[in-house]
């Protein structure tokens, strides 16, 4: 029968609705395997593809649009202001009619730039964006890529944004862009480092870089818990340098805004420069989802040793929940920085990675091996 | 021409011009900066001014002196008082006007007012030069009450017009003691904030101590005065050296240091908000009773000769010489404005320094540029 497969569709689907909450694969197999059954498994791949590029797009808008709300929400609440509060309850709308403006805003040419670099940066941007939050897990199987060097592909993909912020400075024919573009590519290019080395000392807690296998081995406790001081160190120095590493205050000095006017954006204007504004919150987003998959245990729930009672009150959090609850415990850490912090001078900054960060994370690294040979983590 | 055939020159050297201003956050207005850079580092500054001159001096010659007043406001906006009450002194110092006690007194406390205003607005634009924007909503949170006074007893919040030859516009309001006392009462409550969120951080301190020092020697060849200068240790406060008004009744502080860096500068208006408040806080239980103003004659006019009267702004010496030639308008008025003199020294101190402490040095010297320009 041509059907049989809506019969094995509507198994997948007995029982309480709310578990696909907990584990998302039971969704998704039946889904992946009707496709297979129905059509070539080039088409299912093609199919696939389209539905979680659309997915993703809108996850994309949405985390961005949310994240631009949220920082006027919280630098007005340090600020003693309201912030946006006019359209929609609270304002949450603003950034909705803020994304409507700047589409319909004219798209200036500028002169003498060179329009092909100019015109492709910012895509670049956004595509590296989206490269690296492919490799993010969600929730229990909600991933859309999730292969054994996870980890190392973010960390690469993500470095490289600096192209794009690059290429903007360089292409704009404007003097503050090549200024603030010179400074993002020397500031990302050292704080790439002190990320890497930091992300390595968990690396060899879990003996794996694959994500998922990363966030399984944390059922038993997260890594911050886990790995002593030496995790702690890592996961400090990794706030500290994906807070460089994308740009944000107190060491956004590709934008400093009382220096440069707006760095290696000021030429652009319109849907371009929201290009940027975008893709700077989703860099903050995937930063943050990072340090909560590899050092707050992604979306495991808390647990403490053999409480049974609190463990089972904290599965019963879906896992999407502690995973966005993680990140956005990151993500306003970070922006109290930016707004509580006067911006760092170029030199120091390069001084507090080079001579600071680096070797306290070579020496951490060393004393995190030391721990994982002997057995000394928990 | 010249400046055209110096910009060539220096691109022959490798060095990277940057035109900062007319229009850029960091000038506070429209300064604008021909920077030369090599890498980061500052070589050259060229500051070109006159982009926002009126011609006040000029203008000053034709029209009467009470008139003076309303455009000395335009000049720094906020020192207003303060420029007002240089021409007064001038025109009453001229005619040998007997000044009541009263209209002293409330001089005196608009005065520092006046500075106690220019101050947070210092200390919140500062703190924003340096990248701390939650600075400038703390400073100008607090400079609202001080606006809010202002405008109950004058009627204007920047630009107040409040004195007059021989007196003051019109009386204080009746409120007005009251919210002074509870002004300073708050304030002294918020000034802690201000150094938790800005002086005592860690990266503030890193960014100024040290940068762009400015000797004791420099300070007085350059000619720079008020808190910038007494940041380097010289002693040129008007109010202690050449008291106007009630300044020789009240007791406090000049503001002294040796360092002269930006970190210092920084202090010194920051401690002068401490000793404004001592100020008004001996004052402003004391106004005596009497007239607001002194019956002057509808026309007033100087006798023949040359006048000249100093006051302290906010940020510096306000020198204003005047001509007279018998008639209702002075012949030549000439202000000595202390933002352009400190503008002076801007290259010296910025010289070899990075981009980032040249915007840090540019704000630690406060600029008000319709006060370089006039």
């Amino acid at each position: 029968m041509r059907f049989d497969f809506i019969a094995s569709y509507v198994s997948a689907f007995t029982g309480p609705w709310w578990k696909f909450l907990y584990d998302f694969s039971l969704l998704t197999t039946p889904v992946h395997e009707w496709l297979n059954g129905s059509v070539s498994p080039f088409w299912t791949t093609v199919i696939e593809m389209v539905v979680v590029g659309v997915v993703f797009l809108l996850f994309y808008a949405v985390v961005g649009l949310f994240l631009v709300y949220a920082e006027r929400k919280v630098c007005a609440f340090i600020q003693n202001r309201l912030g946006p509060n006019r359209i929609g309850p609270y304002g949450i709308f603003q950034t909705i009619a803020d994304l409507v403006k700047l589409l319909f805003k004219e798209i200036i040419p500028i002169k003498n730039a060179d329009s092909l670099l100019f015109n492709i940066a910012p895509y670049i941007v956004i595509i590296v964006n989206f490269m690296a939050l492919a490799a993010i897990p969600y929730a229990n199987g909600l991933h859309a890529i999730d292969f054994n060097i996870g980890i190392f592909y973010i960390l690469a993909v993500s470095s490289m944004s600096v192209v794009g912020v690059l290429l903007a400075g360089w292409s704009s024919n404007s003097k503050y862009s090549l200024i603030g573009a010179m400074r993002s590519g020397a500031q990302i290019v050292s704080y790439e480092l002190s990320i890497g080395l930091a992300l390595i000392t968990i690396v060899i807690l879990s003996g794996t870089m694959q994500l998922s296998e990363i966030v399984e081995a944390q059922r038993t406790g997260w890594f911050i818990f886990k790995g002593h001081i030496p995790a702690i160190i890592a996961f400090i120095i990794y706030v500290i340098s994906s807070t460089a590493e994308i740009n944000r205050g107190p060491f956004d000095m590709a934008e400093a805004e009382s220096e440069l006017t707006a760095g290696y954006h000021t030429e652009y204007s319109g849907i371009k420069f929201a290009f940027f504004y975008l893709a700077e919150y989703i860099n903050m987003f995937i930063v943050a989802s990072i340090a909560a998959t590899m050092f707050l245990g992604g979306w495991m729930p808390f647990h403490i040793g053999n409480l049974e009672g609190f463990n089972m009150v904290m599965d019963f959090i879906p896992p999407f929940i502690w995973y966005i609850g993680k990140t956005f415990f990151i993500i306003w850490i970070i922006m109290l920085f930016k707004w509580t912090f006067p911006r760092l001078r170029i030199d120091q900054l390069l001084t507090l990675e080079w001579k600071y960060l680096l070797p306290i994370n070579l020496v951490n690294i060393l004393v995190m091996s030391f721990l994982v040979l002997k057995g000394w983590h928990f | 021409m010249e400046e055209k055939v110096e910009i060539i020159a220096t691109d022959e050297k490798q060095e990277f011009i940057v035109n900062m201003g007319p229009q850029h956050p960091s000038t506070h207005g429209v300064l604008r900066l021909v920077v030369s850079l090599q890498g980061e580092t500052v070589k050259n500054i060229q500051p070109h001014i006159g982009y926002i001159h009126r011609g006040i001096e000029k203008m000053c010659e034709s029209i009467t002196y009470p008139q003076i007043i309303h455009l000395t406001d335009r000049m720094d906006y906020l020192s207003a008082h303060q420029n007002n009450e240089s021409v007064c002194l001038l025109v009453e110092k001229a005619l040998e006007v007997d000044i009541p006690d009263r209209i002293k007194v409330i001089r005196t406390i608009m005065s520092e007012l006046s500075r106690l205003q220019s101050h947070q607005l210092f200390w919140a634009t500062f703190g924003m030069d340096l990248g701390g924007q939650t600075c400038y909503f703390y400073g100008l949170r607090d400079r609202e009450m001080i606006l809010d006074i202002f405008e109950e007893t004058t009627g204007g919040r920047m630009i107040v017009s409040y004195n007059c030859p021989g007196g003051l516009m019109y009386d204080i309001h009746p409120n007005f003691q009251k919210r002074v006392k509870d002004f300073i009462k708050y304030f002294r409550k918020k000034l802690p904030e201000y150094d938790t969120i800005l002086t005592g951080n860690v990266i503030f301190r890193e960014r100024t101590s040290g940068i762009g020092p400015l000797t004791l020697q420099d300070a007085i060849s350059y000619g720079i005065t008020g808190p910038s200068a007494r940041a380097s240790g010289l002693s040129c406060d008007v109010r202690k050296h050449e008291p106007y008004s009630a300044y020789d009744k009240v007791k406090f502080n000049e503001v002294l240091f040796s360092e002269g860096d930006t970190y210092h500068r920084y202090m010194a208006r920051n401690d002068e908000m401490r000793q404004s408040m001592n100020t008004i806080e001996q004052l402003i239980d004391n106004i005596p009773e009497g007239p607001y103003a002194v019956k002057m004659k509808p026309v007033i006019k100087l006798p023949e000769g040359e006048y000249f009267q100093r006051v302290e702004t906010a940020r510096g010496e306000l020198g204003l010489f005047v001509i007279s030639d018998g008639n209702k308008n002075p012949y030549r008025v000439k202000f000595r404005s202390p933002n352009f003199v400190n503008l002076g020294v801007l290259n010296h101190l910025a010289k070899g320094f990075k981009i980032a402490d040249l915007i840090a040095i540019a704000g630690s010297l406060d600029f008000v540029i319709p006060d370089m320009d006039r």
